[in-house]
């Protein structure tokens, strides 16, 4: 009686309120005996795994793939904050954060009320998480790891379009905030199963294009707007300092992907395999669409565009991994490596905004087509497992669209006001002579290169 | 003796070195450079941002020839790095004044 949908609310899963919560509309509460859960070796196995591939994605995956697009003045700057957000996001999660996005008390499917926004306090300081504690057929340390990593990965998405001129300071301090009051929110709203804001109005977020990409793709663009352009930007070039490093990055972000995706099914199963076949396929697809969309205009194509191109369409699956097939994987890669290629391009440009890094550009626009389109793509006439028992494709779409869109303005919003706050108490920027001379030395003492 | 100070094409480096080891010069420094001549600069493209770039990369060979090589160690660089196009590079010819080998304090053309 369950369609096909069902299989990716394995993520909805929480033992601890004995409440499973079933696919988007279809919602089973159980009583705890009933539910038993018994730990799963084959999915426990596959699950440390992921979480130790999602974790490789930001260190060294996206420290790199960052590291080496900025000057060679500034590249400790960038791997320290992905290091320093790595280290510092993981004591947020386990004090507090794992609390606020996953604690289940006062939610009741079909009721909107404030558990639906954010969890309370009762898993903080991780209270009650045990060697015997089970979310689903895994632990839930497990599961408390697995979506740290997530929790780590978004704020350091963000570092993109700051980079080269932030205060390290001001950055902790924006990180915690934003974690604390963004993301753990709409991590909540998002997978913390019946009764949360978004799984009520049937918001298809397999692995986090709007809880990862959207969010952290918006506080970029807020970000950059309001710490300002890097001086000499744009009239001066300010090109990457080492593409090798940047490429590596990339291919590792690839690599550790399939623990993000095919990691949130919170199983070794069917489901798990197909968001493995749509990741690797959907990258593919944007990394050469970029190619070709570049030696058409510029005249040669480029491995940054290609390895950027592959970080697109990386972006776009990851909402629709669960729920598309091989075929709508290929049109999600197309869709996005060409919206994309617009948004680092043409869009940055028209906006006159300096993200460095394009982290709008692609997690925030790649993060957006994915949305969208998994509503269209889920259509089991196009391939996917199938929409929710009468449910329209241009309703899903529009379902999609509140679910962006209320990210995207409440995102923007908060990312607004904790900057203005962080700017009127520490600062935000760097003096004009510590950018001279690269974050490097004036912020960390260190220099990443000595020639002798 | 004098100083050559040749700034000639990357790929030019090989040539140059056999070119001037075939007359029994023994040393030479080579340095990774960036400059501009009549050759101007080229295009580099990241992410759809069009740089060009004025300096383009270069070697500089640095060797010092007694006064009677001067003429030959020209001709061998000269030789070696012509392809007839702009961007070949320039041979500068300085007087030198002294050589000192710092292992044995030797002096004049038997230090270099």
């Amino acid at each position: 009686m369950m369609e096909p949908t069902s299989k990716p609310s394995v993520r909805l899963a929480r033992s601890r309120q004995a409440i499973m919560a079933i696919a988007l509309l279809t919602v089973l509460a159980l009583p705890g005996a009933a539910l038993a859960d018994e730990l799963n070796s084959g999915d426990t196995a596959w699950m440390l795994t992921s979480t130790v591939l999602v974790l490789f994605m930001t260190i060294p995956g996206l420290s790199l793939f960052y590291g080496g697009l900025v000057r060679a003045k500034n590249v400790l700057s960038v791997l320290m904050q992905c290091f320093a957000l790595t280290g510092i996001m993981t004591l947020v999660w386990v004090l507090w954060g794992y609390s606020l996005a996953f604690d289940t008390q006062g939610m009741t499917a079909g009721v909107t009320n404030l558990s639906s926004f954010v969890g309370g306090l009762s898993l903080a300081f991780m209270a009650g998480v045990g060697v015997d504690s089970m979310a689903g057929t895994i632990p839930e340390t497990v599961f408390a790891t697995f979506q740290m990593t997530f929790a780590i990965i978004t704020p350091a998405l963000i570092v993109g379009s700051f980079a080269e001129r932030m205060k390290f300071s001001a950055m902790i301090v924006f990180m915690v905030i934003w974690s604390t009051v963004v993301y753990s929110p709409i991590c909540h709203m998002a997978w913390s199963g019946a009764g949360s804001f978004f799984g009520d109005m049937g918001v298809l977020d397999f692995a986090g294009g709007t809880v990862v990409h959207i969010n952290a793709g918006i506080a970029a663009l807020v970000a950059a707007i309001m710490i300002g352009k890097r001086k000499g930007y744009p009239e001066r070039p300010i090109p990457p300092h080492n593409l090798t490093l940047t490429v590596v990055g990339a291919s590792m972000l690839w690599v550790g992907w399939f623990g993000f995706n095919a990691g949130s099914a919170l199983a070794a199963d069917g489901a798990a395999g197909m968001a493995m076949l749509v990741t690797q396929v959907a990258s593919a697809t944007a990394a050469v669409t970029w190619m070709l969309v570049e030696w058409i205009k510029h005249g040669k194509p480029s491995v940054l565009g290609m390895a950027t191109g592959a970080v697109a369409g990386l972006v776009a699956i990851t909402p629709a991994s669960g729920f598309v097939g091989p075929m709508g994987a290929i049109a999600i890669g197309v869709a996005s490596g060409i919206l994309c290629f617009w948004g680092a391009t043409t869009l940055k440009h028209q906006l006159g905004v300096d993200d460095s890094l394009d982290a709008f550009g692609v997690h925030g626009i790649g993060g957006i087509v994915g949305a969208l389109l998994t509503g269209v793509f889920v259509a089991s006439g196009l391939g996917g497992q199938g929409l929710a028992e009468g449910m329209t494709i241009g309703g899903q779409v529009w379902v999609q669209l509140v679910g962006v869109l209320f990210t995207v303005i409440y995102c923007a919003v908060a990312s607004f006001i904790i900057l203005k706050i962080v700017d009127a108490t520490i600062g935000l920027r760097v003096t004009e002579e510590e950018e001279d001379r690269g974050l490097d030395i004036s912020l960390h003492n260190e220099q990443g290169y000595y020639s002798a | 003796m004098k100083l050559l100070t040749c700034i000639v094409r990357p790929n030019a480096l090989d040539n140059v070195k056999e070119g001037l080891s075939a007359l029994g010069l023994t040393g030479m420094t080579v340095s990774e450079v960036k400059g501009f001549g009549r050759q101007k600069g080229h295009r580099e493209v990241y992410r759809g941002a069009e740089y060009n770039i004025d300096f383009t990369p270069k070697l500089k060979i640095e060797v010092v020839v007694s006064d009677s090589m001067v003429e030959q160690a020209i001709s061998a660089v000269k030789e070696a790095s012509n392809t007839g196009s702009i961007g070949d590079g320039k041979i500068f010819v300085l007087s030198v004044d002294e050589v000192v080998r710092i292992r044995t304090g030797e002096t004049g053309d038997s230090a270099i």
